[in-house]
C-alpha cells in the first residue's frame, strides 16, 4: 500500500479499534519471508516479538524483505515498507520515520522500551542505507 | 476489621485511566502498586529526617538510623528470622542472589554442583553460571513437568553428594506454581547441600517463618510487596553469614581500615557497603506496616477466589490455552490465545486499559521446556476485584475479534 493511502485511511479513524484492525490487516497482507531467510543472521531480536530483515540493493534502490511473528508488528512493518521500499539509500537515510509514526499516533510502538524489535530494525536499515550511499 | 472493598482506594495510582479506559492493573508479579502510606513515609523521611545513617552524632542521623534499623526489625519479624543481623538490605532479589553467589565463590571447586530448576527466573540462574565460571563448579537444572511443576523424581535424582547448593524459587513468576520448598530444603540438607530460596513472588502471599523453613538464604524484593523499588532483603543464617567474606568493600562495612589490611564490621553491616537506600528501607517498613494492618487471611481468600474466577472465565473463551496447571497456584495465570502472538494481545489489552505482561518473563529455559515462545501473564494482588476479571475477560474476547 502507498504511504498516502495509509495516511488517508488513518485520517478517518476515530476509534482505536478501527486503527488497530487496519494495522493488523496490513500485517496480514504483508508477504511472508521465506523460511530459509528466517535465520539467526537476519534476526533482529526483540524482547517480546522477533523481526527478520533481509536487505538488498537492486539497481541502486534498497529492496527490503521483512517479517515478524506478531500481527501488529507485521502491520507496522508494512507502514515502514511503504516509506522505505525500493527507495534510494539517501532517501531512506533522511526520511523522518519518527515523524510519520507520530503523525499516525503510533510512535510508542517505535519506542525502544516496547521491546518489539522495530526500533532496532529501523536502525539496521539505516545502517545498510549508510553503507550503500 | 478494615472493609475489604476499600483496599483499592489506598492506592492512588489505581484511580488513573489508561488509553481512555480505567486502569486494570494485572501486572502485579512485575511490581505491585504502592499504598499512600508508603508514598507518605518516603516523603516524610525526606522532608523531616533525611541524614546518613550510623555515622554522625546529630539528631537527624539518629532518627534516620533508628528508622532504618526499625525497618530491619520489621522484616525480621515478618519472615520469622531469629535475629535482626540475619537481615541484609539489598537492592532486591537479584542483588541478594548475586551477593550469595559472590561470597560463596571460595567454597566451590571443580566437580561441585549447583542444583536449580528449569522454572527459575534468570536472576536465579545467571549468578550461579557466573559462580561456575569462577570456580569450575557445574550448574544442573531439575526438570519441569508439562503441568509446570518441579519434577520431583528428576530433582531427587539430580540431588547428590556433589550438590553443594540448591537454589529454587518459592513461587514461579511465569506460571504461578507454588513449589514444595519445605521438602526440597529438607532433601538438600539431608545431602549436606546449602539452600537458597528465591522468594520474590512469595512474600506478598504467604506468612513466612525462617526458623521453621530452615533454608540457609531467602531473597526477596520490597517492590513486589507494595514497597518501593531499589530495596530488598536477603535473609541468611547468622553462622553462615559470619563465615562468608564480604560482597562489596567500602564504607559502613568496615571496623578498622589500614593500608596493610582491614577488619570487617559485624553482621549485617559487613554486607552493606556504602550509603544504603535509607528512603527505600523506610518505605519497605511502611509497606510491612500496611500489610500487617490488613485482615490478611480474609484478603488472601478473596484473592484466591479471584484467581479461580479469572481461570474459569479465561478457560471459557474459545482459543484460550492456559499454560501451566500446577496443583497449587499463587496469583499468576499464564496463557496463550490461538491465532495471534502474545505481543498482539498484550497491545490490544493495553488499548483497553488492561495491563498484563507478555513475553518470556525472564524465564527462557522454562519457555523452552514448555515449547512456547512466551505467554500472556495476568497477575493479581489484594486490591484487584471481580470487575478487573470482567475487564480482562472482555478485553481478551474483544482482542480475539481482531486477529
Ligand atoms: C521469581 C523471581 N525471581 C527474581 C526476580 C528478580 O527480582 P528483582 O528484579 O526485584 O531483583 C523476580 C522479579 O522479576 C522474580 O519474579
Amino acid at each position: 500500500m502507498e504511504l498516502d493511502e495509509i495516511r488517508d485511511a488513518f485520517a478517518f479513524f476515530d476509534a482505536w479499534e478501527d486503527k488497530y484492525k487496519f494495522v493488523i490487516d496490513l500485517g496480514k497482507d504483508l508477504p511472508d519471508l521465506n523460511e530459509a531467510d528466517k535465520k539467526p543472521g537476519n534476526l533482529v531480536r526483540g524482547c517480546q516479538s522477533q523481526v527478520w530483515l533481509v536487505t538488498e540493493l537492486r539497481g541502486g534502490l534498497m529492496h527490503l524483505a521483512i517479517d515478524s511473528d506478531a500481527h501488529i508488528v507485521r502491520g507496522l512493518i508494512a507502514i515502514i515498507l511503504a516509506a522505505f521500499q525500493d527507495r534510494p539509500p539517501a532517501a531512506i537515510r533522511t526520511f523522518d520515520i519518527d515523524g510519520l509514526f507520530a503523525e499516525l499516533d503510533l510512535l510508542r510502538h517505535l519506542s525502544p522500551v516496547r521491546g518489539n524489535g522495530l526500533r532496532a530494525m529501523v536502525r539496521r536499515i539505516r545502517q545498510e542505507a549508510e553503507l550503500a550511499a | 476489621m478494615a472493609d475489604l472493598h476499600d483496599i483499592s482506594s489506598d492506592f492512588p495510582i489505581l484511580a488513573r485511566s489508561v488509553n481512555g479506559a480505567p486502569l486494570t492493573y494485572l501486572d502485579n508479579a512485575a511490581t505491585t502498586q504502592k499504598p499512600r502510606s508508603v508514598i507518605d513515609a518516603i516523603r516524610h523521611y525526606y522532608e523531616h529526617y533525611n541524614a546518613n545513617v550510623h555515622r554522625a552524632a546529630h539528631a537527624l542521623a539518629d532518627e534516620a538510623t533508628a528508622a532504618m534499623e526499625n525497618a530491619r526489625a520489621k522484616i525480621q519479624d515478618l519472615i520469622g528470622a531469629a535475629e535482626s543481623r540475619e537481615i541484609i538490605f539489598t537492592r532486591g532479589t537479584t542483588e541478594g542472589i548475586n551477593l550469595v553467589a559472590a561470597s560463596l565463590t571460595e567454597r566451590f571447586k571443580p566437580g561441585d554442583e549447583i542444583l536449580v530448576t528449569e522454572m527459575e527466573h534468570h536472576s536465579n540462574i545467571v549468578p550461579w553460571q557466573l559462580l561456575c565460571q569462577r570456580s569450575g563448579a557445574r550448574l544442573v537444572a531439575g526438570a519441569v513437568t508439562p503441568a509446570g511443576e518441579i519434577d520431583l523424581d528428576d530433582f531427587h535424582a539430580k540431588l547428590g553428594a556433589r550438590t553443594k547448593l540448591v537454589a529454587v524459587s518459592h513461587v514461579s513468576n511465569a506460571l504461578g506454581t507454588v513449589n514444595p520448598i519445605e521438602t526440597l530444603i529438607q532433601a538438600a540438607h539431608d545431602q549436606g547441600a546449602m539452600t537458597l530460596i528465591d522468594g520474590a513472588q512469595a512474600v506478598q502471599h504467604f506468612d513466612l517463618d525462617m526458623r521453621r523453613l530452615d533454608c540457609d538464604f531467602y531473597a526477596f524484593s520490597a517492590h513486589k510487596m507494595f514497597g518501593p523499588t531499589g530495596i530488598g532483603a536477603l535473609y541468611g543464617k547468622a553462622n553462615l553469614l559470619e563465615e562468608l567474606p564480604p560482597y562489596q568493600g567500602g564504607g559502613e562495612m568496615i571496623e578498622h581500615v589500614a593500608i596493610e589490611g582491614t577488619t570487617y564490621n559485624q553482621l549485617p553491616y559487613k554486607f552493606e557497603a556504602g550509603t544504603p537506600n535509607i528512603a527505600g528501607a523506610v518505605g519497605f517498613g511502611a509497606a510491612i506496616d500496611y500489610l500487617r494492618g490488613l485482615p490478611r487471611q480474609a484478603l488472601r481468600e478473596r484473592e484466591h477466589e479471584l484467581v479461580r474466577l479469572a481461570l474459569s472465565r479465561l478457560k471459557q473463551i474459545p482459543g484460550v490455552r492456559i499454560i501451566g496447571e500446577p496443583g497449587e497456584r499463587a496469583s499468576i495465570i499464564s496463557f496463550l490465545i490461538d491465532g495471534g502472538h502474545a505481543h498482539d494481545f498484550g497491545t490490544l489489552l493495553d488499548q483497553q486499559g488492561v495491563a498484563v505482561r507478555t513475553g518470556h518473563h525472564c524465564a527462557m529455559p522454562l519457555m523452552e521446556r514448555l515449547g512456547v515462545p512466551g505467554t500472556i501473564r495476568a497477575s493479581f494482588a489484594l486490591y484487584n476485584s471481580p470487575a478487573d476479571v470482567d475487564r480482562l475477560a472482555a478485553g481478551v474476547e474483544k482482542a480475539i475479534e481482531f486477529v
